[in-house]
């Protein structure tokens, strides 16, 4: 029972993990892309649909961070190179994302999917209580993990990492520095973007092997509120996605059970602990503002 | 002194021994010419001064000759050949390292991070912040390389520049106003290190409008003005008078500050005890300031950069509000508890240091950035029914101020930042003294403003006390200080000295308070020692 | 090749202007390929979606139906934009100010006179306002980010909408479909011109408050406190405003009016509550404002332009077999090119050729 609670999770918590951690690199160097969730939606109706007409999931997953990093670019293109208002361009990604993939999707409702098989990593996952939930997982699970460390030895430990966080914290002393901080902003949202691409497919792949118009629900948003929430840490981001899969998990568990709560009250449930989140969080003024990349979303122009 | 003429070639002397050789070098922005075909040579082992007034161009030379600006046309030679310097990091491959004006550190990294960025090399960054450490010591410039920018001082930013840029082992160092954010004490230990530098054969292009620093420092100098280069002249051979002829084109506008104040004059402006805690992490906390300006009295107030003088202009415009209202008291009433229009209310008027984005809003008109400050002083005469804005009235109103006060601008109704930044405080401060205020306190009336334009503004400032007004400049620039005021107190770390009449104030008294040094013990502080 | 964007000294008057017109084009230049590639007469396609709506009467009207909750929400909007507040939960507040408007008929059926549907129409924009005053005042007392907030509140909203219908509120006589009993008639909004087509007095609100507010934005002290806070928030305070009054009051007029679409729509168009009420006018409506310039007068036309959008795509479905999601992605691109030529105003744009330098470089090197 703990195990497989454990596990469903990680099933809850690696999709909003992958967006978070790459809208992390996106606000780290400054940039506010409020399109993950059109991102997530265009990548879970790509991979689906690689999926189920190639019959290969991995196409589909590769298909599907394709996509989100071409979203993405597009967005970079608005916000980075014709620097319009980042807050309006990450709106107009998300309906955008939205309505194609809605349109593109209608084809595939009620189609079978294709499930990503876990990778069962022998000996390991037989350790008691833990050995299933961390080493008998989807391939993506373990990619979430890694994009964590990854992410976080990025940032902290090389000098490519360094660079991006100047970039967020000063963009005019970065210019001035030779850095060239348009080129190092697009790489950011475009990785950004293939993560959530990567996420979206994890939801049409792996979460519920099918297409559901708008299935992110609304995760590409919490996505976003979670690197608030994380203040910018990559290893805070691994505990806060955990958090919400476990609040979520326990809601659905709650409805199983059939405790006296209607069910659409309790489906409100991590919406509202969203909320109260970033309220407990948002208090601490010193913390979110030591945290905060200085640069968030402010639209630079270099002088030629 | 060499006139514009036959005179600039025979300055070039000879192709090889030059470091540095730039021929019409320029540099348009729209309708400006901000360089146009400037001309300049510095040998090795030079200390070459760039002297010019605000807006001469001089910033724009130096983004070229770093790469951080294309130049339109002209040509750069480095030790006798033409190179083209598209990017910093071209620059500093050449040799030429440069220490901004304006920072360009990142608070949120520690100095090391902060100069590994410039280093092309890969490096690792214990070893970064040992090399830092032995060229702090070296020249004496002390450092902790795993301190967080944000937390240190303006001058301990600039030491990491310096050091920041010495790493690169430049040939050609450029300094840009640096002196701009140092007491005078720490500018004494700067030109030390700059001397000493010159000794190892470096050259440096030293960039200022003090002119007193200049003729100290400097073996050659070049003159701009409005883009074009009006002289090179040694500064040795040279007056401060002559320099500032040159620089300015003309007699140099001086203020004059007529008559004496009466001791016994009306108290208009009190603060007791004001103390304000940080509001935000990168605040000064301000502790139990006391401050009485009389009427007909101009009260400066010096300080080095990040002192408070920020907060403190906040608290007395009450955009801050006290927590006891009789902490500041506005013409005898108690005004600590009243927003800034409650204070306007009461006669006083505020023009504070950001032009753009704090004392008028960027994008909206002359006209309407007139109203930003006078909605509730001059509700009658500006608004009319169902609380509508009576635009007809505010451009006229608008129009008076740019005539009284010379504001130059293209257009009827022009946008503030179509401006420029002379011309646009001109219109703020005019603004705020068409009320003839009570009290007016202003912070950094003429920062980054030409000489022209400072004078009036200074001047204009000087009469309005002089009509029985209460003026309070809160300024980093010492020497308009010492033009304009009639006593000086002194803020450092959030508290205030005692005032000093301008008859007993020095640069050295004030620079040692400046520095944190209390009255008493006239020494310089431990904190400015070590980092 | 790059593109190099340079400052004008002031903002153009004249991209201000066209600068919509210049991204509706586009958007249909970009429409037709979009149609080319589902296989699909490109001209046809924008026959159906631009001119078929507009060639009879009641057409016409259903394109006031669908205008008229478009402009009350984007006008509401243009306040909080201007005041560099996002309120992107328009939907939640929508929907709050059905639920909140619906009470009277719904549980109190038998209460019926002629103040019915004036209280309901106060207590739907009440119930709007009210749901808009809280990402507001968790914005105001804790710099909590309004837009997440605003947002994850709509999800709160829809869902809390399904279980009321298909719950407490559910019809007792309706054979257990998930919908609220019928308004009484008391609690119907009335047909303008009942003969010629159904739309009814929501475009009549939707045309008076966009007045109103150009009127208090274009004229008034509140219009300029509002802008030099969204512009500038520093000099706004300077002036004497406060910006956490501001956050409040915007989300509070966005919120009512919001609120007042939302009664309107149930109350008009639909005539009872069900478990879903809007195509989505709540985000559509951000579209609506940024197309109108955040310029009320602007936001009428908008609202026309993107109501159009809504039965177009109805059209295409039944002419072309086209999928009515096509007309969802076609907001979201329009809502692209709107933002992307919004950058004239500020900017010339011009190509750069790396050419020439790359030249000077090999010589010199």
């Amino acid at each position: 029972m703990f195990e497989s609670v454990l596990i469903t999770i990680a099933t809850a918590a690696t999709p909003l993990l992958i967006a978070a951690i790459g809208e992390l690199v996106v606000e780290r160097s400054g940039v506010l892309n409020l399109g993950v969730e059109g991102m997530m939606v265009m990548g879970a109706v790509t991979g689906f649909g690689v999926a189920i007409t190639t019959g290969s999931p991995w196409l589909g997953v590769f298909a599907a961070i394709l996509v989100g990093a071409a979203f993405a670019l597009l967005f970079g293109f608005l916000t980075l190179t014709l620097v319009t208002n980042q807050v309006a361009t990450g709106l107009a990604l998300t309906l955008l994302g939205l309505g194609v993939s809605g349109m593109i999707g209608e084809a595939f409702i009620g189609l079978p999917g294709v499930k990503m098989s876990p990778w069962v990593i022998p000996v390991l996952s037989d350790i008691p209580l833990v050995g299933r939930f961390l080493f008998a997982q989807a391939p993506l699970f373990y990619i979430s993990i890694l994009l964590v460390i990854g992410v976080s030895y990025f940032l902290f430990s090389t000098r490519a990492g360094l660079t991006l966080r100047s970039v967020g914290d000063n963009h005019d002393s970065a210019h001035a520095l030779g850095i060239r901080v348009i080129a190092v902003r697009y790489a950011a949202v475009m990785f950004g973007g293939a993560c959530a691409g990567l996420a979206g497919a994890y939801l049409s792949l792996v979460y519920t092997p099918q297409w559901i118009e708008n299935m992110t629900a609304g995760r590409g948003w919490i996505a976003l509120a979670l690197v608030v929430f994380a203040s910018w840490r990559p290893w805070r981001v691994l505990a806060g996605a955990y958090l919400f899969g476990a609040v979520s998990i326990g809601q659905l568990h709650a409805q199983v059970i059939g405790v006296s709560v209607p069910s659409q009250l309790l489906s409100a449930l991590p919406y509202v602990a969203t909320i109260v989140v970033l309220v407990l969080i948002s208090r601490n003024r010193r913390l979110t503002m030591v945290n905060t990349p200085a640069c968030l979303g402010r639209p630079f122009v270099p002088a030629r | 002194m060499t006139e514009m003429g036959a005179g600039v070639d025979q300055l070039h002397e000879g192709e090889g021994g030059g470091l540095l050789d730039v021929r019409g070098l320029t540099k348009i922005f729209g309708a400006l010419k901000a360089c146009d075909a400037i001309d300049l040579s510095i040998g090795k082992g030079e200390i070459h001064a760039l002297l010019g007034e605000n807006g001469a161009g001089k910033s724009t030379l130096v983004k070229m000759l770093f790469g951080a600006l294309e130049p339109a046309a002209g040509e750069i030679h480095w030790k006798g050949q033409p190179v083209a310097i598209h990017s910093p990091g071209a620059a500093r491959h050449l040799g030429i390292g440069m220490v901004f004006q304006h920072f360009s550190l990142f608070e949120a990294l520690t100095a090391a991070e902060n100069i590994m960025l410039s280093l092309d090399e890969k490096t690792p960054i214990l070893q970064v912040a040992e090399r830092a450490r032995e060229l702090s010591k070296a020249y004496g410039l002390p450092l902790d390389p795993f301190a967080h920018v944000g937390d240190l001082s303006v001058g301990e930013r600039q030491r990491i520049e310096i050091i920041r840029c010495l790493l690169q082992k430049p040939d050609l160092i450029i300094l840009d106003e640096p002196t701009s954010v140092l007491t005078p004490q720490e500018a004494d230990k700067l030109f030390e290190t700059l001397e000493t530098l010159r000794d190892e054969g470096k050259s440096i292009l030293y960039i200022s409008h003090r002119l007193e620093e200049v003729k100290r420092l400097c073996d050659r100098a070049t003159v701009l003005r409005h883009g074009k280069v009006v002289a090179h002249c040694d500064p040795r051979q040279e007056t401060a008078a002559s320099l500032a002829r040159m620089m300015v084109g003309d007699e140099v506008a001086t203020v004059k500050r007529t008559g004496s104040v009466d001791a016994g004059g009306q108290a208009l402006l009190e603060v007791r005890e004001l103390s304000r805690p940080s509001a935000n992490p990168f605040a000064v906390p301000l502790r139990k300031i006391d401050l009485l300006v009389r009427s007909g009295e101009v009260m400066g107030i010096a300080g080095v950069a990040g002192n408070g003088q920020g907060e403190l202009f906040e608290a007395l415009s009450g955009e801050a509000l006290q927590q006891n209202a009789a902490t500041i008291r506005i013409r005898d009433k108690d005004a600590g508890r009243l927003g800034i229009s409650g204070r306007r209310l009461l006669g006083a008027a505020f023009v504070p240091e950001e032009r753009l984005g704090h004392g008028a809003a960027p994008q909206m008109r002359l006209s309407e950035n007139l109203f930003l400050s006078r909605h509730v002083t001059d509700a009658k005469a500006l608004m009319g029914a169902f609380g509508t804005v009576r635009t007809g009235a505010l451009a006229k109103a608008a129009a008076r101020i740019v005539k009284v006060m010379d504001v130059r601008k293209s257009g009827e109704d022009p946008e503030a930042s179509a401006l420029s930044g002379g011309n646009l405080q001109k219109f703020i401060i005019g603004r705020e003294l068409d009320r003839q205020p009570a009290v007016m306190v202003v912070n950094q009336p003429t920062w980054g403003v030409d000489a022209g334009a400072a004078a009036r503004i200074r001047q204009a400032l000087i009469d309005l006390a002089r009509s029985g007004s209460a003026v309070l400049v809160i300024s980093q620039d010492l020497d308009e200080l010492f033009e304009m005021c009639d006593s000086v107190a002194v803020m450092h770390d959030g508290r205030l000295s005692a005032p000093m009449p301008i008859a007993e104030a020095t640069f050295e008294k004030i620079g040692l308070l400046m520095g944190g040094a209390t009255p008493e013990r006239s020494e310089l502080p431990e904190e400015a020692e070590t980092a | 090749m790059r593109l190099e964007l340079i400052k004008r000294p002031q903002h153009s008057v004249l991209f201000s202007a066209i600068s919509p017109l210049i991204a509706l084009v586009l958007t249909m230049i970009a429409g037709a390929i979009m149609f080319s590639v589902l296989g699909k007469n490109p001209l046809d396609a924008l026959y159906y979606y631009f001119i078929d709506p507009l060639r009879e009467t009641w057409s016409l009207h259903e394109l006031a139906i669908k205008a008229a909750p478009l402009i009350l929400i984007a006008v509401g909007l243009s306040v909080c934009f201007l005041s560099n507040n996002w309120n992107i939960g328009a939907e939640g507040q929508f929907i709050a100010g059905a639920i909140a408007g619906s009470i009277l008929p719904v549980v109190f059926p038998d209460f019926q006179n002629w103040l019915v549907l004036p209280l309901m129409l106060i207590m739907g924009m009440a119930g709007g306002a009210a749901y808009a005053a809280v990402p507001a005042f968790l914005k105001a007392r804790f710099n909590t980010n309004e837009i997440l907030t605003s947002l994850m509140l709509v999800y709160v909203a829809e869902l809390f909408l399904d279980w009321i219908v298909r719950g407490p509120w559910r019809d007792p006589g309706g054979m257990n479909f998930p919908e609220t009993r019928d308004f009484h008639s008391f609690a119907i909004l009335p047909e303008l011109m009942p003969a010629a087509g159904r739309a009814n007095w929501g475009i009549v609100f939707a045309i008076i408050a966009a007045l109103v507010l150009w009127f208090v934005l274009g004229k008034t002290r509140k219009g300029f406190e509002i802008r030099v806070l969204g512009q500038s928030p520093r000099a706004g305070r300077f002036a004497g405003f406060s910006a956490s009054r501001m956050v409040m009051v915007a989300f509070l007029i966005s919120g009512a009016l919001a609120g007042l679409a939302g009664i309107s729509e149930v109350a008009g168009a639909i005539g009872q509550l069900q478990p879903s009420i809007s195509p989505g006018y709540g985000f559509t409506a951000i579209i609506v404002a940024f197309l109108g310039r955040l310029n009320p007068l602007g936001i009428v036309a908008a609202g026309f332009v993107l109501a159009l959008s809504y039965l177009g795509g109805e059209a295409a479905q039944i002419s072309l077999g086209l999928s009515d999601k096509a007309a969802r992605a076609f907001q979201g691109m329009l809502l692209f090119f709107v933002l992307g030529c919004d950058t004239l105003i500020h900017y010339r744009i011009r190509l750069v050729g790396r050419a020439p330098q790359v030249r000077e470089a090999a010589e010199h090197v």
